[in-house]
């Protein structure tokens, strides 16, 4: 085995030289090791971005594997919960992984890139389970996150900019679809995904060509309003378009401590992704009983009244909050483009029914007083934006 | 058009026989079906020369359940009856010990190992007692194993609150740390050391040791018998309990997977291709056999088989069998002693030595010996005048440094026959013929992994509950349809009877709840 030199310090991504240069504010935060920016200019400006022209984000600290080997499929679909035999390569799936006890270790994203072969994408770290996972099957897991440099290129002109640089036949790519092209001489592949819940594809490149992809692209977006953004702006349109974050709506199994802490996939509202039709996956009996006995908790969407962001707040079925509590808020902003209070939450089933009115406690401060605001909030079903240019092939000229 | 039966246990062991034939004595149609040619598993008895044969593995019974005994109406026909355990000195001043008494040391040695063996046993009855049962889950509402554990704790608190404080104190503890405190007597310290290290990945100074003897004289208070025409009579006569109470037992039929549908087991298919079909099937392999090969990863989920993946069972245990032309002479031996076992671990410090290469993947230079020559009392084993010996010695890593070569077979039988010599100088002229068996050879030929005795390292932390791993400590693997009867599974290893004859109630049981 050689020796590799550890890093010291925090990493930088390939395109730490252009993020750096257009950045204003000189806010980082940490992400897995590497310096990723709050954000550049000002998070407002940056959400508008994502919404009403193209924000750029640059993913590279998230963390991917590759998958490959005679066993790969075998082994992916009993590692998540859902089927992976009808991801077609070229395809990608959202997935959610569980431990034998049936909770939540982490989701994320798999990508079919060829005929038996894979990458999968997640916030956190998981070589340790992806290794015991793959005891008894002829697979290799890679962990691939600094070999390869990737940016979330989103929003209603993302389609535009991409056409404008050159990719050809982009615009017959589905949502959830992946496809390649050469950049230069090397592979580029675009993949139709994100985390905005709009029009938006990932790019993913060897860092290498990083900084002459992000040339290209903000060249080619130039007249289309294309701007870099730091994770804050990405956050609000996370919780819009309602999905769910590791460390915010669950913990990751492996990191709980007390029982009850963690996230069923059912907890979650992710059933959808839970195929019982397979007859094992990691975590198929605890969930099959679960299912059968009940939940304990219930992921919801909330549609809050007023427009104080509800943060850390509990929940409650009634408004004088005369009895206990019946969860607490996991994410939570106000919304410019919904013009809604959105919240994220996590109660006690069998609360938590769409249509249900439940009640949030809000403090907030005005002028260094706090003040305590019982907000009246319905239960939505579906995700607070969900844009029909979303769904759409081919995507449209914005 | 396969043919479908009520249970089908994958190989014959002892474990898997005592289960077969109470499955169908209790109206169950079992198929067996064994690997080898002989049933028994790793207790049989073979012709290893021309004329001399002797048992392959397991030599000396002092485990067999007397439950299992009396339920299958067994009456194995002993050779040799409680024997003593008679500690080698080069000098010829051996040392006899038997299950009450020491003979040769002072009185002091004397008296403190009645005193000894007074608690080891009460703490021993204890174990025993929950050998025969379904180990309790823990954090479960399941009655029966809420009274099994209150009973425990219960048991442990009768005790009387010293003595109950002494068994948590030696329970985790080692042995060597005990005889020091009790004993001058460097034969007795060496001669116990042994029983407690005995099958294991452990020296006398490993944790837990204390329990490894426990777990020794839980069976029959430590007391041995050598079975008449060896360890496969007793195989044999558990394999006709099965025939006569209607299982069906067939050999040479490899099992090559278990065959799982929809997440539930659904019969075997054997190398050859045949197919059995059956809803229960019963593994005596041992447990990483059973997931990893029969049953395969992908039908479990990943915390599990990683469990199993970690089971520890690397053995350590070689078997020496020797063809000879007559009895050796031994000094200060009579010849009726050669009825006795013999042990070389002139004091406690020597087996620990012998332990040290160990850790390291090399096999022991100055071995620890189990000498047993039962042909002695038993004329079926040699020609006339003739006679064999079968050792167990320790330690023979089954992970050797650069593998189990011919060379490194060979200096090892060298070292264990030198060690002999130095009480049997003439041992080297009576040899005829030799067999060496390592964990290696055991796991070739009695298809168990690591060729541990055991199917699993008999510690704490695979004991019990959690032996051998939690989520398969009541005999079921979390494959519906697919249990566990062989040594890996609580109680563990040694011709006991106990794990096959619990699997057998669990899954019957099992069925009247049904």
């Amino acid at each position: 085995m050689k020796n590799q030199p550890v890093h010291q310090g925090r990493l930088k991504s390939p395109f730490h030289s252009r993020i750096a240069q257009l950045d204003t504010v000189n806010e980082w935060h940490q992400w897995k090791g590497y310096s990723s920016a709050d954000s550049l200019y000002c998070e407002d400006t940056e959400y508008f971005a994502i919404r009403n022209s193209t924000a750029v984000f640059d993913l590279t600290p998230m963390t991917k594997y590759r998958i490959t080997g005679p066993d790969a499929l075998d082994y992916l679909n009993r590692l998540v919960t859902r089927d992976m035999t009808k991801i077609r390569p070229g395809r990608v799936a959202y997935a959610v992984w569980c431990d034998d006890q049936g909770q939540v270790i982490d989701d994320g994203t798999i990508f079919h890139l060829r005929e038996g072969e894979y990458r999968l994408c997640s916030q956190e770290r998981h070589f340790a389970w992806l290794q015991a996972a793959a005891i008894g099957f002829d697979v290799t897991v890679t962990h691939e996150t600094e070999d390869i440099a990737a940016l979330a290129v989103q929003g209603p002109t993302s389609f535009s900019v991409l056409n404008k640089m050159g990719l050809a036949g982009l615009d017959e790519l589905k949502p959830f679809g992946l496809t390649h092209f050469d950049f230069q001489g090397t592979e580029l592949m675009v993949s139709r995904t994100g985390f905005t819940g709009d029009l938006g594809y990932e790019l993913w490149i060897d860092p290498d060509k990083a900084e002459a992809l992000w040339d290209a692209l903000f060249e080619a977006g130039e007249l289309f309003g294309i701007r870099a953004i730091g994770t804050h702006a990405l956050e609000m349109a996370r919780i819009e378009a309602g999905f769910l974050a590791a460390y915010m709506e669950f913990l990751p199994a492996d990191e709980t401590v007390r029982t009850g802490r963690s996230r069923s996939p059912l907890e979650l509202g992710l059933e959808w992704l839970v195929d019982f039709k397979k007859p094992n996956f990691n975590g198929r009996r605890a969930l099959a009983e679960e299912k059968r006995n009940g939940s304990t908790w219930q992921l919801v969407k909330l549609d809050i009244e007023g427009n104080k962001p509800a943060h850390n707040s509990y929940i409650f079925d009634n408004a004088r909050a005369s009895r206990d509590n019946i969860g607490f808020t996991t994410s939570a902003a106000w919304s410019p483009v919904c013009k809604q209070n959105i919240a994220l939450g996590t109660v006690r089933a069998p609360h938590g029914k769409p249509g249900d009115t439940v009640w949030v406690e809000i403090y907030y401060q005005r002028e260094m007083h706090w003040n305590r605001n019982m907000a009246r909030a319905t239960v939505v079903d579906k995700a607070f934006w969900f844009p029909p240019r979303r769904g759409a092939t081919p995507p449209g000229p914005y | 058009m396969a043919s479908r039966y009520d249970a089908i246990v994958v190989g014959a062991g002892h474990n898997g026989l005592v289960c077969s034939a109470l499955l169908a004595r209790a109206g169950k149609n079992v198929l067996v079906l064994e690997a080898n040619e002989q049933v028994g598993g790793a207790a049989v008895t073979r012709e290893f020369a021309d004329g001399y044969s002797v048992s392959a593995c397991a030599h000396l019974l002092y485990q067999l359940q007397p439950e299992v005994r009396k339920e299958l109406k067994l009456s194995p026909r002993l050779a040799s009856e409680d024997m003593t355990t008679i500690a080698l000195s080069q000098d010829g001043k051996h040392l006899r010990i038997t299950a009450d008494e020491v003979v040769g040391a002072s009185d002091e040695d004397a008296e403190q190992y009645r005193r000894f063996r007074k608690r080891m046993t009460r703490f021993a009855d204890l174990l025993r007692k929950y050998l025969n049962r379904r180990p309790p889950r823990l954090g479960t509402k399941d009655f029966k194993d809420l009274v099994t554990l209150g009973q425990l704790g219960l048991d442990l608190r009768m005790l009387g609150k010293d003595e109950m404080q002494e068994f948590l104190r030696l329970i985790g503890m080692n042995i060597h740390d005990e005889l020091t405190e009790r004993f001058r007597n460097p034969l007795l310290k060496g001669a116990i050391s042994l029983d407690a290290v005995l099958g294991t990945h452990l020296g006398p100074r490993s944790p837990n040791t204390i329990m490894t003897y426990l777990y020794r004289l839980a069976g029959n208070h430590g007391r041995a018998g050598a079975p008449h025409g060896g360890m496969g009579s007793v195989s044999e006569e558990l394999a006709q309990a099965a025939r006569s109470a209607g299982a069906t037992i067939r050999t040479k039929m490899p099992v090559k997977r278990i065959l799982i549908e929809n997440g539930r087991a659904t019969g075997v298919e054997t190398e050859a291709g045949e197919r059995f079909d059956s809803y229960t099937v019963i593994s005596n392999a041992d447990p990483k056999r059973t997931m990893m090969e029969l049953v395969g990863a992908r039908h479990a989920e990943t915390g599990f088989t990683r469990r199993i993946h970690h089971l520890r069972s690397r053995g350590n245990a070689a078997k020496l069998h020797l063809a000879l032309d007559g009895l050796p002479r031994i000094e200060g031996l009579a010849k009726k002693d050669f009825a006795e076992r013999l042990v070389i671990a002139p004091d406690e410090h020597y087996v620990e030595r012998a332990f040290n290469p160990a850790k390291y993947g090399q096999s022991s230079p100055e071995p620890v010996v189990e000498l047993t020559f039962p042909s002695f009392r038993d004329e079926s084993l040699a020609p006339t005048g003739k006679h064999v010996m079968s050792a167990i010695v320790q330690y023979a890593p089954y992970a050797l440094q650069g593998g189990w070569s011919d060379g490194a077979r060979e200096a090892f039988t060298l070292a264990v026959i030198g060690t002999i010599a130095k009480y049997a100088p003439d041992i080297e002229q009576r040899i005829s013929a030799s067999e060496l068996l390592t964990p290696a050879d055991i796991e070739r030929e009695f298809h168990i992994t690591g060729g541990h005795w055991h199917h699993g390292e008999l510690t704490l932390d695979q004991f019990l509950f959690v032996r051998p791993v939690s989520g398969a400590a009541q005999y079921r693997m979390p494959v519906d349809g697919v249990y566990l009867c062989g040594a890996g599974t609580h109680p563990g290893g040694g011709v006991s009877g106990a794990a096959g004859r619990n699997a057998a109630r669990t899954i019957l049981s099992r069925e009247k709840a049904a």
